[in-house]
C-alpha cells in the first residue's frame, strides 16, 4: 500500500501496472509492475528520466495506449478502468480525468479557433448548445489568466504564444470540472518565468477545485515545488515512493541519492562538483534480471559479494522503510539521515560517483 | 601527442577605449581571447501569404570579452538571441553589423580561406548530439573531419582519434562505430573530442548538456570542465538553465530580446542580481529543495518575452517590469558599473542591495 494518508477510496488507485508494447524485435515491457495513488487536492510527482516508463504510465492512466498490452489495476474513484470500452471510457476521459501534455503547439488544432476547440469538449460530455460552450470556454480562458479572454476565444494557436497556450490547454482540460488532472511535462517547453506560472496557475486551480493532480516531470526542482508524495521511477519500474519533504531530505534508494548529488544547485554556496551517476539509464528494450539500478549502483559496488549477486539476480520488490511513510525497492537502502531540517546539497551517505564513461 | 596551439597573430594591443563599462565587467587580465563589439543580427522579414512580415533583430548589439582559460554563461529565454550571438562569434552566420575579434584578430569578415586556420582554435559544440553526428559515419571518420580538412594523413588523424576519444573516457574500441550506438551522453562526448581534435582555444557550446537525462548531465558538465583546466580552454556556455551555469561559469551575461542587461562575475550577479530581469529569472528556478520552495518568495513576471520581431520602446523589459518608471518606456538604458564594479546591468533602477 502507498504511504499516502489513505482514504477509503482514493481519487486513483493504480496498482501493480504493467505495460508492454510488441516490436518486430521483441516484447518491450515499459511498465513493469508500478503502484501508486493519488488523493483528491493532492498532487503526486512522477519523477524519472528518458525510458523510465512515466510517460506510458500516464497514457496508460488515461487509457490513451492503443498497441500496449495492459494490465493490472487502475481505479478511479473506485471504478475500474482497465478493461472499459472505448465508448465508456470516452465518457470518462475529458469529463472525469483530463490531461495536459508537454507540447501545447501540437496539442492544439491549428485550423480550429481555440475558443471552439474548448467548447468541444463542454458540448460532446454535456450536450449543451453552442452557446452555452461558448460562453463556458471564455469564463475558463478567463479564469486561467488570459487577458481579453472573448476575444482570444476567436483565435487560433498560432496567435498565442507558448504561455499562453498552455494555458489555453489548461482551461480545456478544466472546462468540464474532472476530479484528474494528469500532466505530462506541462512546463518543460517553456521558459524559466513562464514555467513559474503556469505552476502557480495549477496548484491555484487545485486549490480552488480539490483537484487530484499526476504531475509527470524529469525536473526535481518542479517536484519539489508542486508536489506533496513523489514517485521515482527508474527502468519501468518505482524504485522510491515518499512524502515530497521525507524523499528530499533523506532519500533511501541510492538512485534517488544519486538524482540528487548529481543536480548543480542555485542554491550551493560553494558550487561544489557535481556528483555524476555513472553510465545511462537502461533502455526498456534490453531487459535484465535484477534491479535495474545495480549496474550504475555504488552501493551494490561497495557491498560483498553475496549481496552484490542478489541485487544483480533478483529483482527488489517495493516494501517499507522503518522509518515508516515510504516505500523502497532496493535490497541495500540508504539508512535514514537525522531528522535535522535540511540545508544545502549534503547529507546521507556520500556516494562518490565519478565522472565515468 | 598534447595538442599545440598556434601562438596569436597579432599580439599588438587592444586600445583600452572600449568604454569604462565593459572594461570593469571584463577579467583583470589585459587582452581578452575573444572580444565582441556591437554585434548585431537581423533576420529579413519575409511575405508570408502577401503580407510582409518585420524584419527580427535577433541580436540588437551585444558586446562581450573573454579572457584565456575563462568560462562565460551566457544565458536568457528562447529567443532572446543567445545560440545566434554564438553562431555569430563562430561565423556559422554572418553578423549584420559589428566586430568579432579572436586572439587579437577582426575574424567578421575573413574569407572562408582565411578563417580555416582560425577554425583550428575556435570550435563549437551542439545541444543535440545525435542530430550534429552523420550517422552514416564511424566516430573516427567524425573525429578525424576537422583534421583531414586541416591537411592531416589519415592515419594520423585516426591516431589521434583514437586519443580523443580516451579523453573523454570513451575509449578507442569505439572508432570503428557509428552514432546511432551510443546514448546520448556518450554521443555528446563524441561532439566534444571532435571539437578538440583541432587543438582549440576557445569552444563555443550551445546549451551542451540540455538534452541529457539529469543524471548524465552531470557527467558531461564534468567532462567539460576536467577538460578546461586540462588543456586550458575557454568556453562560451551557452544555456537556458541557471543552475548548470552557475556551477559551469566564472562570468555570466544575461540576455533579454537581444541585449545584454547584466553581465559579470557569477558569485555577485547570483548573489546580488542588479537587473530586474535577472532577479525575476533567478526567482523562477524551481530548487530541488521542498522546505527551501516554501520559505521562497517568488517575482512571477506577467506576460512572455515579446517578440524581436516587435520589441517594446526603450528598455525591453519594461512591459514585464514590476519597477518600470516612465523613462523606461522612452529610453534605453546602457550597461553601466553597479555595485563593487565586478559587473555592468543596463536598468535605469538597479538594485544595489
Amino acid at each position: 500500500m502507498p504511504p499516502t494518508t489513505e482514504p477509503d477510496h482514493p481519487l486513483l488507485r493504480v496498482h501493480d501496472l504493467r505495460v508492454a508494447f510488441d516490436t518486430p524485435t521483441g516484447t518491450v515491457q515499459a511498465v513493469d509492475g508500478v503502484s501508486f495513488t493519488v488523493a483528491a487536492g493532492r498532487t503526486l510527482g512522477l519523477v524519472g528520466e528518458s525510458g523510465s516508463g512515466k510517460s506510458v504510465t500516464s497514457l496508460a492512466v488515461m487509457g490513451l495506449h492503443r498497441r500496449a498490452r495492459v494490465s493490472g489495476s487502475i481505479t478511479l474513484a473506485g471504478q475500474e478502468l482497465l478493461g472499459l470500452s472505448d465508448r465508456r471510457f470516452g465518457r470518462l476521459r475529458g469529463r472525469r480525468m483530463a490531461m495536459v501534455f508537454q507540447d501545447p503547439l501540437s496539442a492544439l488544432h491549428p485550423a480550429y479557433t481555440v475558443g471552439e476547440q474548448i467548447a468541444e469538449a463542454h458540448r460532446h460530455h454535456f450536450g449543451s448548445s453552442r452557446r452555452v460552450a461558448r460562453r463556458r470556454a471564455v469564463e475558463m480562458l478567463g479564469e486561467v489568466g488570459i487577458p481579453e479572454p472573448g476575444r482570444r476565444a476567436g483565435e487560433y494557436a498560432h496567435q498565442f504564444s507558448g504561455g499562453m497556450r498552455q494555458r489555453a490547454m489548461i482551461a480545456m482540460a478544466l472546462s468540464c470540472e474532472p476530479e484528474l488532472l494528469v500532466a505530462d511535462e506541462p512546463t518543460t517547453a517553456l521558459d524559466v518565468t513562464v514555467q513559474a506560472q503556469i505552476l502557480e496557475l495549477i496548484a491555484r486551480l487545485q486549490q480552488e477545485r480539490g483537484l487530484g493532480v499526476l504531475m509527470i516531470t524529469h525536473d526535481l526542482g518542479v517536484v519539489a515545488r508542486v508536489a506533496h508524495e513523489v514517485l521515482v521511477m527508474y527502468g519501468g519500474r518505482g524504485a522510491e515512493q515518499a512524502p515530497v519533504d521525507e524523499l528530499f531530505h533523506s532519500p533511501a534508494h541510492p538512485y534517488t541519492r544519486g538524482l540528487l548529488d548529481s543536480l548543480p544547485r542555485l542554491d550551493d554556496p560553494d558550487d561544489a562538483p557535481l556528483r555524476a551517476i555513472p553510465g545511462s539509464p537502461p533502455s526498456p528494450a534490453e531487459p535484465r534480471p535484477g534491479c535495474p539500478f545495480e549496474p550504475r549502483c555504488p552501493r551494490a559496488a561497495a557491498a560483498t559479494a553475496p549481496e552484490r549477486a542478489r541485487c544483480a539476480e533478483e529483482s527488489p520488490r517495493p516494501r517499507d522503510v522503518p522509518d515508516g511513510g515510504r516505500l523502497v525497492a532496493c535490497h541495500l537502502p540508504l539508512p535514514a539521515a537525522p531528522a535535522a531540517p535540511h540545508s544545502g546539497p549534503a547529507g546521507g551517505v556520500p556516494v562518490p560517483a565519478e565522472e565515468a564513461r | 601527442m598534447k595538442p599545440t596551439y598556434a601562438k596569436p597573430r597579432r599580439p599588438e594591443a587592444r586600445s583600452s577605449s572600449v568604454g569604462s563599462a565593459s572594461a570593469a565587467a571584463g577579467p583583470a587580465s589585459a587582452r581578452p581571447l575573444l572580444s565582441v563589439r556591437d554585434l548585431v543580427k537581423t533576420f529579413p522579414g519575409r511575405r508570408v501569404l502577401g503580407r510582409a512580415t518585420a524584419p527580427v533583430r535577433a541580436v540588437d548589439g551585444v558586446d562581450l570579452e573573454l579572457a584565456a582559460g575563462e568560462t562565460l554563461g551566457l544565458v536568457g529565454e528562447s529567443g532572446c538571441g543567445k545560440s545566434t550571438t554564438g553562431r555569430m562569434l563562430v561565423r556559422l552566420l554572418e553578423p549584420t553589423a559589428g566586430t568579432v575579434e579572436f586572439e587579437g584578430r577582426d575574424i567578421t569578415h575573413l574569407s572562408p580561406r582565411e578563417l580555416r586556420p582560425v577554425r583550428q582554435r575556435l570550435q563549437i559544440i551542439f545541444q543535440d548530439p545525435h542530430a550534429s553526428l552523420n550517422p552514416r559515419q564511424t566516430v573516427a571518420r567524425i573525429i578525424a573531419e576537422p583534421l583531414l580538412v586541416q591537411g592531416s594523413t589519415v592515419a594520423a588523424a585516426r591516431d589521434r582519434a583514437a586519443e580523443l576519444l580516451d579523453l573523454v573516457g570513451l575509449g578507442a574500441e569505439h572508432l570503428d562505430r557509428h552514432p546511432y550506438q551510443f546514448s546520448g551522453g556518450q554521443a555528446q562526448r563524441i561532439g566534444i573530442a571532435r571539437a578538440l581534435a583541432t587543438g582549440p582555444r576557445l569552444i563555443v557550446a550551445d546549451e551542451p548538456v540540455s538534452a541529457l537525462d539529469v543524471s548524465v548531465q552531470a557527467q558531461v558538465v564534468n567532462l567539460m570542465e576536467r577538460l578546461g583546466a586540462e588543456l586550458g580552454l575557454s568556453f562560451l556556455f551557452i544555456a537556458h538553465d541557471l543552475s548548470v551555469v552557475k556551477r559551469v561559469c566564472d562570468r555570466v551575461a544575461v540576455m533579454y530580446l537581444g541585449r545584454i542587461v547584466e553581465i559579470g562575475d557569477k558569485r555577485e550577479l547570483y548573489d546580488r542580481p542588479a537587473h530586474p530581469y535577472t532577479r525575476a529569472l533567478l526567482s523562477a528556478v524551481p530548487l530541488p529543495d521542498p522546505a527551501a520552495e516554501r520559505r521562497r518568495e517568488r517575482i512571477i513576471l506577467l506576460g512572455d518575452p515579446p517578440s524581436p520581431a516587435a520589441p517594446p520602446s526603450g528598455c525591453g523589459f519594461h512591459p514585464r517590469c514590476p519597477k518600470a518608471q516612465a523613462v523606461c518606456r522612452t529610453e534605453r538604458p546602457l550597461l553601466q558599473v553597479v555595485g563593487s564594479g565586478a559587473r555592468t546591468a543596463a536598468c535605469h533602477f538597479p538594485e544595489t542591495g
